[in-house]
Formats: C-alpha cells, structure tokens, sequence
C-alpha cells in the first residue's frame, strides 16, 4: 500500500497528467484508461521507491500505456504518428485544462449518476472499485456506467466552452448523496471543489466549497454513537470543527462582497448563520428568513420554500410557521409532515403532531430519518398516555 | 441516483393481462421467457443501471425467537399466506420515471404464444443515505 500522502498526490495529480496526454493528442477515453493504469502502477511502485518527479513519472507511464494501447489497436489511424513521437516532459498545467475536464465529466448530455462516476475517476482519480463501493453497485456496473460516459462524451471538443453551474451540481452531488464506505466522498467533493476553486475565480465555487466546508465541520455532531441522526438543535456545539467553520465563512464573506449572489452562496449564507449561533436558541432566524427569501427568489424549488416555512415558524412562532405552510400547494413534498408536526408541536397540540411525526416516518426517504421521526411520534404518544 | 426493489410475485399480484400459469406454456416460451429476463439483466448491466437479481423457491419455512435456551420455531409453508414472492430485482437509476419505464419493459417478458405477459410487478425504492445538508 502506499502512503496516505502518496495517495492524496497521486490523486491530486490525475486531472493535469490526463490533460497532458489529452493535449498530445489522445481521445479522452484513452487517455482516462491510460491515466488509471498508471495510477495503479503507482500504488505497486511508489512505496519506497517514490520519484523525484511524480508528476513526470505519470506522464511518461501514461503515456507509455497509451501508446501500448494504441499499438494494440491496429485500427487506429493515426498510430503511426504517435508511436514515433517522443514523451516530452509536460509543459506546466494549463488551470484551463483542469477545468476543461471538469467540464467534459459534467456535461449536459451526462446522467447525474454518469456524471459523478465520470467525475470521481478522470479527475478524482478513484477506481472504478471504489466509486462502486461508494455507491453501493456492482463494480462491473460501474465499470460500464463510466465507459459509456466516456462515450458519450467522445464527440465533444476538449476545449468546447462550459458551464461552470453544471460541475457544481455533480460535485454537490457528490457531497450529498452516497454512503460512507471505504472512500469518505464529503471529503472527496470538499477537495475536488477546492481544485475547481483554484482554476477558475467564480463566486458560486466558492458559495459552494463555503457550503461544504460549513456543513462538513458539524459532521462529528451530526450523528450518535448508536447512528442515529441529532437535529441541528440537539447537536453538541463544542464538537463542531471550528477551523472549517472559519474557513468557510471567510471564503463565503469574500463571496458575497462581490454582490454576484446565487444559490450556493445563499445556502452557505444560512449555514453560516447557524454556525455562528453558540446556541440552538440564539439562532438569528429572522437573517435566516431573509436568506431562504433570496433562496426562493433564486431557485423557486418547492424543498426550499418548505425549508423556509421551518425558519419562519422559528422567527415568528408555530402559528405564523402553520399559516405559511398552509400557503403552499406542495402537498406531496415528502417532509411536509415532518414540518407540520414540529410546528403543531412547538404550538402545543401534541395529538395532532404525534400523528403528523408518524405519517412523516412512513414518507421518510432515508433510514435514520425515519427512525428519528418515529422516536418523536413515540415520544409525544408516551407523554399523553401518562 | 436511487435504487429500487422490482418484486416479482408468485401470488398476491393484481391478475396479469397474459394470465397463463408457466407450466403450461411451451418449452419454447419458457425458453423464449427465461432468456428474455437473461437478456433484461444483462442490458441493465449495460447501461450501469443493475445492481443485483435473484428467485426465490416458491415453498419457505416462518421461524420465530421462543424464548431464551429455546430452539426457534418453524412452521409453515402456509399455503393461504396471499403474498408470495418469486424473485427480485435491484436497480440503480437516476430517476423514478426511468425506474417505471424499466418495471414496463421487464413486465413485457413474453410468456404463453409468445405474448407480453403484462405482469404486475411492484417497485418499491429503497430508503437511502441521509443527505449531509439537512436545511
């Protein structure tokens, strides 16, 4: 095995060595292939033998395995050209080429959930086994998940113009959705938004790596011992990483003084607020109100109109939060129990809330939710039957 | 990116249109039949979007606790029980469209004269991971 450090290198490297052999002249597909054998390659040679140039190893074994590759494939045209040519030591990174490929694994003519494989193995550097682990499918259906990503983006132009909004809905993705396996994808979608960050200066990478940095620090208090889920009120404050907290808001400060406002950064906004609240009760929820204000302005999505029923309910009370949700006509947003029953509770009908929390728990659309909606429903039905 | 269950019943489905029990199809149907659900796996395997499929024999056993120091009970097979399940199928899909639109074509599965056999299948999505951001 080699090092941690050794990894988190050869990982970070992935994105410039596969824009190098994409720069000489290989198909993105080949090149994504090439680029994995030779990260394996790596993982077998490195360890106590790591090279001066670790970049440059890369390159050249890469691009050997490409041209072995190539060799192998007499159908290639253009064969000839390429076997004769010589593997120049890189020039610097293009930052454009990392964000070019950002943008070929994001493309609009992806899936999300080809979008995020394709992303987590050209420029995340993963294997194919371990984002299949991450997600909970077999590794031969990953495997065929990304070759076809790969195809179906073997017509696009290396250097067709993107959008960045579309790589921060996969990396947001990534962050959000997946399960804690071997491979922490948090982490992993915190490290590749900071890659992104670095190559293009954009106020929505940074709302959401603010984002990110904001909700990862309140990971170690966000569940307990048992895996149960503790509501932000409940969750232990002092164990929530200050530093990522501080980083996070700095980044989003500096955001939002370039008055280019989106979703991202409204979200971070929010996060930010309860971050700076040493207690549950001293949340400014009326600056909340105000931020889920903008958030509907920008996104008009019904879960953030539900979500800002919440923090009306807490700026200004159960009664106001009730008539506000009984404003919304989205009655099949699977949480909307879940929110009437806090707000009937917070008002003190506890019959009623007791019901709601359990009509809630048949909707949940996850276990620990769930089982935490359950518990309240227990709770309230426990104390009435006393 | 979700996952849901595709349950095949023995019983307790809703009647198929096609409604012929299997034994009394032809061996080429069932031949024809067998490989249609080979086929489905396999194309599923294809696009990224299978995730894992098996039958079931149709006669199981109920076992319960009874009691510290006790052997579990068992009992049954109860022929009366109304829900019986043959097999399953677990996909991994982007959407719950794209989850109806493949429960449909895995209901086409021909069956007697080689027809659709317009099976009821139930599709139930699993319950997932918590999402990291909750507000």
């Amino acid at each position: 095995m080699t090092s941690s450090m050794d990894e988190a290198l050869l990982r970070s490297l992935t994105p410039s060595v596969l824009a190098i052999l994409v720069r000489r002249g290989a198909s993105f597909a080949a090149a994504e292939d090439a680029v994995q054998d030779a990260l394996v390659e790596a993982v077998r040679v490195w360890p106590g033998d790591t090279p001066r140039d670790p970049k440059g190893w890369l390159v050249t074994v890469a691009w050997r395995r490409f041209l072995d590759a190539t060799r192998a494939d007499a159908a290639r045209r253009r064969r000839e050209d390429l076997v004769d040519e010589e593997p120049e030591p890189g020039p610097a990174p293009a930052v454009d080429d990392t964000l070019r490929l950002y943008f070929l694994c994001a493309h609009p003519s992806l899936t999300p959930s080809s979008a995020v494989a394709l992303t987590l193995r050209a420029v995340g550097g993963l294997t194919t086994r371990q984002i299949a682990q991450a997600y909970l499918v077999p590794e031969a259906t990953m495997a065929q998940r990304i070759s076809r990503a790969k195809r179906t983006v073997s017509g696009i132009r290396f250097d067709e113009p993107g959008d960045v909004a579309t790589v921060l809905r996969v990396l947001y993705l990534v962050f959000n959705e997946g399960y804690s396996g071997d491979v922490d994808l948090a982490a992993e979608a915190i490290r590749l938004t900071r890659q992104v960050a670095a190559a293009i200066d954009h106020p929505e990478v940074a709302g959401l790596l603010a984002l990110m940095l904001l909700h990862h620090a309140r990971r170690a208090a966000r569940t307990a011992p048992d895996g149960s889920l503790v509501p932000l009120a409940e969750q232990d404050r002092g164990r929530w990483d200050t530093a990522s907290i501080a980083e996070g808001v700095e980044i989003l400060q500096a955001a939002l003084a370039r008055d280019r406002l989106g979703e991202f950064q409204a979200q971070a906004a929010i996060a930010a607020l309860h971050a700076d609240a040493p207690a549950a009760g001293e949340t400014d929820w009326v600056q909340i109100v105000e931020w889920y204000d903008e958030l509907v302005r920008l996104t008009d999505s019904p879960v953030v109109r539900l979500n800002r029923v919440v923090a009306v309910g807490e700026a200004d009370g159960p009664r106001a939060g009730l008539a506000a949700l009984a404003a919304l006509d989205d009655s099949g947003l699977p949480r909307r129990a879940a929110v009437a029953a806090y707000l009937h509770e917070r008002d003190g009908d506890l019959t009623t809330a007791a019901r709601l929390y359990a009509e809630a728990a048949q909707k949940a659309p996850n276990l620990a939710e769930r089982d935490h909606l359950t518990r309240q429903a227990a709770r309230l039905n426990a104390r009435r039957s006393r | 990116m979700a996952k849901y269950l595709l349950l095949k019943h023995y019983r307790g489905a809703p009647a198929a249109v096609n409604d012929v029990p299997m034994a009394q199809w032809k061996p080429e149907e069932i031949t024809a039949h067998v490989q249609y659900m080979q086929d489905f796996a396999n194309r599923l395997e294809g696009t990224g979007e299978f995730v894992d499929g098996q039958a079931l024999a149709p006669e199981g056993t109920w076992v319960r606790y009874d009691g510290a120091g006790r052997p579990p009970v068992t009992d049954g097979p109860f022929a009366e029980t109304k829900d019986l399940i043959a097999g399953w199928m677990v996909i991994d899909v982007d959407s719950y469209e794209r989850a109806v639109e493949l429960a449909g074509e895995l209901s086409a599965a021909p069956g007697a004269g080689g027809q659709p056999i317009h099976e009821w299948l139930e599709l139930r999505p699993f319950l997932t991971a918590p999402p990291t951001v909750t507000e």
